[in-house]
């Protein structure tokens, strides 16, 4: 394998982490603030993406789209936290399991009744279709690394807001000590809703930004769920600095293990069987990778006992 | 009280016979299973869509249709289809798209007695040793498409392909069926997984392999993101594919990506006959919208069951096997005939994406197989 490959294969594997992490972000937030399983985290990321595609299909602009996006889902996950998932919070896990797992199902056949089964038309902007040419002469398309600026930029904003404000300082306060915090004063029900809309617009942004090179179609949500959980187990639940590391090591796991692990066997097998064991492999990587963190860290990576 | 238990014996009497009034008379029970709610449900609803047009322009009252959803998973196809089979008790059952789907629920079907008509999946494991006497196939073997595609290549003068498909029955049958026809070297073959979003690490295998044309096997929206996405890549190499990738369901959704590809269909809506033409333009007045090659297969499925039930009792399985088997209904696709393991025999075509007004569709530009027998029929032996 040459080294161009290899170097656009990690580029791939970033954005696909970049991605991941917007998407665990929330998650990790959700769960870390309100110790809420939200299973419905995958719907916001297609209402997101419905919503940018309506947009964008009406008036044309991709950046209207975008914040479309952010708008809807945002809203979506406000009303949502008002609505059942406030009603959650002193439940077990299971029950919230349960009740997001609804809102799942109403929420898939809601869009569907609303825009049909088909797959919407969300396409990239004419001025970053096509590929640009990088330093050594690998050609990478240019909407793949507007992804990748746009994801490490939301993460720094993210750390600022954390790190730095005083919503970061109350989010960390409600993550340490829920009670503490409300006894001091802080409305903590309006915290909750700002977190769930938050947590719900960064996944409405990411289902925007992949809509727009893979297909926007109801269910488009839970295969990327499933990922995002595993992301935030592997970066310790509730880290924002987890899910960011967490995000790329599963997004460079899996795009390189699918390209190399076939590649190895290779060597030593017929084609057709190493092509089988090695994509068999390679779609086991990122739970073998979570299992060995789990091994040697059981919090994960930055999480707090 | 005597007058009472009179009016319960009346009425009970009445339920009766109102029961036997329904008993089938003239009338054949079909259960339909396709995907309707999730990724991919776009596939079952073209289905259930032409099928049910066909059932409504033969008169409501032949075919009485139970319809349900499997949300492509094959452990909820397994429970309809007992529910269908033990409580609904129907004559014949319909519907699957999936071919893992297929093989959970085909196998079981036939050997309770069911006739099971395939509108869409069509697994090689079904065709030869597994073949079985009331299973029939109406759109295609699995390979087929892919065989077409092949011997496309082949025409095109490729002789240097990269090829692709996700790792489950169909795409296992779709890398064979395009290999046993093309005849050049392979850059490279690939297993995706299924579902699977994200191509960027495949384009870029492909762009480093060589390569001097594509094929891949990804329908539905898997077929949308790689189209895209090898569209943005700057990756030029000439693309071919089955009609899948290219349907009327999701051609609008990959837009300006796919004008100019090629793919192999057995139907395409400007194939040159009354039966097509009378079969378009009610499929557009009844639902407002170009058929896909899924309407046409559930439309010819329906009209093999009604032609069927102009020539035999479904209850006297021999003779409804046989009038199957003969396959005498004006079939969307032209000639159409039943192979020895009751697959089709017929033409593939290959068609090129264009854009008519503003509304992406294909026209056949040339044909590619001609009366083609798939290649297990010989291994069926009932």
């Amino acid at each position: 394998m040459s080294t161009l490959l290899l170097i656009e294969q990690v580029l791939n594997g970033l954005q696909f982490g970049v991605m991941l992490f917007l998407m665990a972000a929330g998650l990790t937030l959700i769960f870390g603030v309100m110790g809420l399983i939200n299973l419905a985290h995958g719907s916001l990321y297609m209402v997101g993406a419905f919503a940018a595609a309506a947009v964008a299909g009406a008036t044309g602009s991709f950046v209207l789209a975008l914040i479309a996006s952010l708008i809807a889902a945002a809203a979506a996950g406000a009303i949502i936290e008002l609505v059942v998932i406030r009603r959650l919070y002193d439940r077990d896990h299971l029950d919230q399991v349960l009740a997001t797992f609804a809102l799942i199902l109403i929420f898939s056949e809601g869009t569907r009744w609303v825009f049909g089964s088909f797959p919407l038309f969300l396409d990239i902007p004419d001025l970053l279709a096509g590929p640009v040419t990088l330093p050594g002469g690998i050609q990478y398309p240019a909407y793949r690394l507007l992804i990748i600026a746009i994801g490490l930029l939301v993460a720094f904003g993210l750390f600022q807001l954390i790190a730095r404000t005083r919503i970061g300082i109350q989010i960390r306060a409600g993550e340490s000590d829920r009670e503490m915090i409300a006894a001091l004063g802080v409305d903590i029900s309006k915290l909750y809703t700002l977190v769930f809309a938050l947590g719900a617009a960064l996944a409405g942004l990411a289902g925007a930004l992949v809509g727009a090179i893979q297909s926007v179609q109801v269910g488009m949500g839970e295969p990327v769920l499933i990922l995002a959980f595993v992301v935030i187990v592997i970066g310790g639940i509730g880290s924002i600095k987890g899910a960011l590391v967490g995000a790329l090591l599963v997004g460079l796991t899996d795009t390189l293990g699918g390209v190399l692990l076939p590649g190895f066997f290779g060597t030593f097998m017929e084609p057709s069987a190493a092509t089988a064991v090695g994509s068999s492999l390679a779609s086991m990587s990122i739970y073998i990778l979570m299992a060995g963190v789990l091994l040697f860290k059981p919090t994960g990576l930055y999480g707090s006992a | 009280m005597q007058f009472k238990s009179l009016i319960l014996a009346a009425g009970l009497t009445a339920l009766a016979s109102a029961g036997f009034a329904d008993g089938h008379a003239g009338k054949v029970k079909v259960g339909m299973i396709t995907t309707l709610s999730g990724g991919g449900a776009g596939l079952g609803i073209d289905v259930r869509d032409g099928f049910m047009l066909a059932a409504k322009m033969a008169g409501n009252d032949k075919l009485e249709v139970v319809i349900e959803d499997d949300q492509r998973k094959p452990e909820i196809a397994v429970q309809l289809a007992d529910k269908m089979i033990q409580s609904e008790k129907v004559d014949i059952m319909t519907g699957i798209i999936w071919s893992n789907l297929a093989m959970a629920v085909v196998p079981a079907a036939t050997a309770q007695g069911k006739f099971y008509i395939s509108p869409n999946a069509g697994p090689s494991a079904l065709a030869g040793k597994g073949c079985h006497p009331l299973y029939f196939n109406v759109a295609w073997q699995n390979d087929n498409l892919h065989e077409a595609a092949g011997a496309y290549a082949n025409d095109a003068g490729y002789t240097n392909s990269f090829i692709l498909a996700p790792n489950y029955p169909a795409g296992q049958d779709a890398l064979t069926g395009y290999k046993r026809m093309y005849g050049g070297e392979l850059a490279g073959e690939i297993y995706t997984k299924l579902g699977q979003t994200d191509y960027a690490a495949e384009i870029a295998q492909i762009r480093a392999s060589g390569a001097d044309s594509v094929f891949f096997f990804l329908p539905g929206g898997m077929g949308i993101s790689f189209l895209k996405q090898y569209a943005g890549s700057g990756v030029d190499l000439p693309v071919v594919g089955p009609a899948f990738s290219f349907d009327q369901g999701i051609l609008q959704a990959v837009g300006n990506a796919a004008l100019g590809v090629k793919n192999t269909s057995q139907w395409n809506k400007d194939l040159d006959s009354p039966a097509n033409a009378a079969f378009v333009d009610a499929f557009q007045a009844e639902y407002g919208r170009l058929p896909s090659l899924y309407a046409s297969q559930g439309y010819d499925a329906a009209n093999l069951i009604l032609s069927a039930m102009d020539k035999a009792d479904v209850k006297d399985a021999d003779a409804f096997r046989a009038a199957l088997a003969a396959a005498e209904f004006d079939s969307v696709r032209g000639d159409f005939t039943f192979g020895t393991n009751q697959h089709p025999v017929q033409d593939y075509y290959v068609r090129e994406v264009i854009k008519e007004g503003d509304v992406f569709t294909n026209k056949i530009i040339s044909a590619s197989l001609t009366d083609h027998v798939d290649a297990y029929a010989a291994e069926c032996s009932y």
